[in-house]
């Protein structure tokens, strides 16, 4: 165990590498000249263009730009927004509340999503099975920025359930509806995925076996089927993270939710090359973590993983 | 003509409960299976009895019918898409297609256990082996944690699993295929049953491990005084460890014999080919025979006897007349104790 | 996109119905290959036609948007129709879904905003599934060093959360017409599709079949092409449909960001964008551009999802 964990750890550090060369190469070689777009449509003077280039570092060469940012990274230095904050700074602030939204989310998503699918899943083919495939199909298909509006109309607007903006993002009555909103997409997956499993394992051999030691019903399901079920949701929601922050810019925008999503967003809106790498370094940062600890959690479920 | 509706056999000193009935009879078992391409008809009409401490080994290819019948005599079968329109599976005298669920389940394991062929994927892989044979005396008996776990390593001990103490935390994967046959093994002796199903035990094993494990289970048999079903399509396995054979074709029992007599003399010509394709050193050289045909879809079986459009010996009443399991007797109409014949011509079969 | 399909399919190997074995085995009907079999299943599906229809209907009005309205969809008029409620019953008339905010016909704009969706989404599906479905061929059929380099190069890339990405890629470009957006979104895209061959691919390689070619002699590329690659495509096209429905929604959300497809292109995504400023009083603005998004999506992620259970026998 302490060995695949060792090597999960070593295995982790390319990816953190490329992934990072990735989003610093895809920010500073794609066209759009950051600085010059400070100027907006007036006419910008050389002389302090040339300066705040240089002061941002941007006149050296992309791979030398790399290598500084990285080792900068290492001291924990994560780099300076155009406005002259320190990104970590930022981040620190913005970080706390996308954190609470995600983990309401992902709980949300557990819930919900796995309740679901287990139903649908050991009711295969009768009713509730594709009553539940029908609204995750439906979940898919609405884009979470029409979901999200449409819940703000009905649910704050017209019927006055909820607050239309979180004002505190401590309160979580107020982070609810931004988090079930964030939730849904990967909730319907979840629940299809569950479903899935559940149907199938539940014609495994070792269920068989399960019914023909006589063990109760409750037993069965509880124990051999959501044991061996659970593997591949668990795994699923590890590299769904990803989808949570995307998810996130959107969400945080429609309910104004002032986190990391909104300050990626707007950062991007303003071309903030050391911005968005930060908080995208800081991101894949976390989102590795949280494969690591899923893949651990995945040995801890499946001993033929733990001994492979 | 007389016709058998059972076999007939010997009470043991274990079977005979108040009614004086047998441990496990199958009375005009019917199962169906609705798919989308029809209904298909598993088991029709089969009859069987098993008493304690008798070996009743049920053999056949597959498709006949063979493991569809035990599934249903251990209530394991899946329904819908399966179903049982007839038929009664008495145990000790009990119909237990009549008994509630709950009542089902406390005898599957505990009066009743089944040993499953491919024990890798019969046994749970995410759960440890002494979790999965300790889970029986949890919830049979009620058992602690730890006594549960003591009996494991004792099972285990007595189906002579070297260091048990030290394997009974481990993993399915991580043991041979005739360990974790043993594991299985142990699994079904766990609550000493009255009856034991074995479901092809050894056709996923190496050729010796299946001597090992099969005179394994004929041992403990014998030790606690348990009737056996054995279930399998080896013929060399049956002729050691049975004590009475029934053929099965396409979910009709075609022949029933004690089990040298079945070798000695075939009555149907199915058995007899099943016989004559067995690879024999005394016919090296020779051409081996080969039943010619395949077994009958079973959503579309032939009229009148279902082996006939494989059958040397057919003529117009086996394609038109279903055959009834004849009482086989000698020559001269003397009484053989247990055969039958599903056969119009068991007569020239067998004497011919 | 989420990367479920994967996981299922490795996972269904595992496991297979005795009973199902048992009722198909002797069956002496003509023997129906695996994409005969997933036709005679789709067509017995009352999903896979309502799908079917509803798509067939879409790819109408992306080809020929005049047939199905007059109205211009560019030219507003805000001094008669500035944010005119929708006469329902006006059936194919401009003033069906009412006006937007420039006082243009919403039911034309839904109309013409059609070919954007689809073509990104059918534009971007293509891509992935080419340069993913080639990557993943190659590493999982070579194995070795080729596999080690596209899998370290699909981890990197797997890394970068789709949408954050594509926000990236996107805001490097003022003018995004239909084409960049594809490329921007299948540069992202392709890791899942590389995946889902690459497993497929080695799974199909150890095949018996594949084996027997190889004795057999049969060149590297009759192996690829007639061997392999036929008996390892199957969750690859499956993935591929599911797809589709994510990248229109994909689309439709960065527009919504102002990061996708730019004026004067038509899109579903601009247009929400709009009416989200005025939905307290006129939610008809951003109620039917979603809606007819939220149809498209559901029609190719029902289809998707119909192909999946036709070619997944194991998940009947």
């Amino acid at each position: 165990m302490g060995r695949y964990a060792a090597r999960r750890l070593l295995q982790m550090i390319p990816i953190f590498i490329g992934t990072t060369l990735l989003i610093f190469l895809m920010v500073h070689i794609l066209p759009g000249d950051p600085i010059r777009a400070m100027w907006g449509d007036k006419a910008a003077d050389p002389a302090q263009v040339a300066a705040l280039r240089h002061e941002f570092g941007l006149d050296q060469p992309v791979w030398k730009q790399y290598i500084d940012y990285m080792l900068n990274l290492f001291q924990g230095d994560f780099g300076k927004t155009f406005g002259g904050r320190q990104v970590i700074d930022v981040m620190s602030e913005a970080f706390p509340v996308t954190l609470r939204l995600t983990l309401f989310a992902i709980a949300i998503e557990i819930v919900v999503g796995i309740g679901l699918g287990a139903w649908a899943g050991l009711k295969a083919g009768k009713a509730p099975d594709s009553g539940v495939l029908i609204f995750t199909l439906l979940v898919i298909s609405i884009p979470v920025f029409v979901l999200g509006y449409l819940a703000r109309f009905v649910l704050a607007d017209k019927l006055g359930w909820v607050a239309p903006n979180v004002q505190d993002s401590e309160n979580w009555g107020q982070l609810f509806l931004p988090a079930f909103v964030l939730a849904m997409l990967s909730m319907a997956y979840v629940a299809r995925l569950t479903r899935t499993t559940f149907a199938e394992n539940l014609r495994a051999d070792y269920m068989r076996t399960a019914l023909a030691k006589g063990l109760p019903r409750r037993r069965i399901v509880g124990v051999h089927l959501l044991r061996n079920s659970l593997i591949p949701v668990i795994t699923f929601i590890g590299t769904d993270v990803g989808a949570f922050i995307g998810g996130a810019v959107i969400t945080e925008g429609i309910f104004n939710v002032q986190g990391v999503g909104n300050v990626l967003f707007r950062a991007i809106q303003t071309s903030e090359g050391t911005t968005i790498v930060g908080v995208v370094t800081i991101l894949v940062l976390v989102i590795l973590l949280i494969n690591l600890v899923i893949d651990l959690l995945y040995a801890v479920l499946d001993p033929r993983i733990r001994y492979a | 003509m007389t016709t058998i509706d059972k076999t007939m056999s010997v009470p043991g000193p274990r079977g005979g409960s108040e009614s004086g009935a047998p441990l496990l009879e199958v009375r005009d078992l019917h199962v169906e299976f609705h798919t989308r391409d029809g209904v298909a008809k598993a088991v029709n009409g089969v009859n069987y009895t098993v008493d304690a401490g008798e070996t009743l080994a049920v053999l056949g290819e597959s498709g006949s019918g063979k493991s569809v019948t035990a599934q249903a005599i251990m209530g394991i079968l899946d329904m819908p898409p399966g179903k049982i329109p007839r038929g009664e599976i008495r145990f000790r005298g009990e119909d237990m297609l009549t008994m509630s669920h709950e009542e089902r389940r406390r005898i599957r394991g505990q009066k009743i256990a089944m040993i499953f062929q491919d024990a890798l994927s019969a046994l749970n892989p995410v759960l440890s082996v002494g979790y999965q044979l300790g889970e029986m005396f949890r919830v049979h008996q009620g058992m602690s944690k730890k006594q549960a776990k003591a009996r494991s390593i004792e099972l285990m001990e007595r189906v002579r699993i070297p260091a048990a103490r030290e394997r009974v935390n481990d993993y399915p994967h991580q043991f041979s295929g005739g360990m974790r046959q043993r594991i299985m093994i142990a699994m079904a002796l766990a609550l000493e049953p009255d009856l034991i199903i074995a479901d092809e035990p050894t056709t996923a094993l190496d050729v010796t491990v299946q001597a090992q494990v099969m005179d394994l289970l004929a041992e403990l048999q014998q030790e606690f005084n348990m009737g056996l079903i054995l279930i399998t399509h080896d013929l060399g396995v049956v002729a050691d460890v049975a004590d009475k054979i029934a053929v099965m074709y396409a979910g009709r029992i075609v022949e029933t014999a004690p089990v040298h007599e079945l070798y000695k003399r075939p009555a149907h010509p199915y058995t007899r080919g099943l016989l004559d394709s067995i690879p024999r050193l005394d016919q090296k050289g020779q051409e081996l025979y080969a039943i010619k045909g395949l077994p009958p879809n079973l959503t579309r079986i032939p009229t009148g006897c279902a082996f006939n459009p494989r059958c040397p010996k057919a003529e117009d009443i086996c394609r038109t007349d279903v055959p009834v399991l004849h009482r086989v007797t000698e020559q001269g109409g003397g009484e053989i104790a247990g055969r039958g014949s599903a056969c119009h011509f068991w007569k020239e079969t067998i004497h011919g | 996109m989420p990367d479920t399909t994967q996981t299922t399919l490795t996972a269904a190997e595992k496991t297979g119905g005795d009973t199902a074995a048992l009722v198909s085995k002797p069956e002496q009907r003509k023997p129906r290959s695996l994409w005969g079999d997933a036709w005679f299943e789709l067509r017995h599906r009352p999903m896979f036609w309502v799908s079917a229809t509803l798509l067939v209907l879409l790819l109408l009005i992306a080809a020929f948007p005049g047939l199905f309205t007059s109205a211009d969809p560019t030219k507003g008029d805000l001094t008669n129709h500035f944010l005119s409620k929708p006469e329902l019953t006006h059936f194919f008339q401009p003033d069906w879904f009412g006006y937007d905010g420039q006082g243009r016909s919403i039911y034309a704009r839904v109309i013409y905003g059609t070919r954007a969706s689809i073509l990104v989404g059918v534009g971007v599906t293509a891509a992935v599934t080419l340069v993913g479905g080639l990557l993943g061929l190659v590493a999982g059929y070579f194995g070795g060093l080729i596999d080690s380099i596209i899998s370290r190069m699909t981890d990197m890339f797997f890394g970068i959360p789709f949408l954050l990405g594509a926000m990236v890629v996107l805001n490097a470009f003022t003018e995004r017409k239909v084409y960049v957006v594809v490329l921007a979104l299948a540069f992202l895209g392709w890791t899942s599709m590389a995946r889902v061959t690459r497993s497929s691919v080695i799974s199909a390689k150890q095949a018996d079949y594949v084996t027997a070619a190889r004795a057999l002699g049969a060149s590297t590329t009759r192996m690829l092409f007639r061997h392999v690659l036929p008996n390892a495509i199957a969750p690859t096209i499956v993935v591929a449909t599911i797809a589709l429905g994510g990248y229109i929604s994909a689309e439709a959300t960065l527009s919504y960001l102002g990061l996708g497809l730019s004026e004067p292109t038509i899109s579903w995504g601009i247009d929400i964008s709009q009416g989200s400023k005025a939905i307290r009083d006129n939610p008809h603005a951003l109620m039917f551009p979603a809606g007819m998004l939220t149809l498209t999506v559901f029609a190719f992620i029902m289809l998707g999802d119909a192909v999946r259970d036709a070619l997944d026998p194991k998940l009947r």
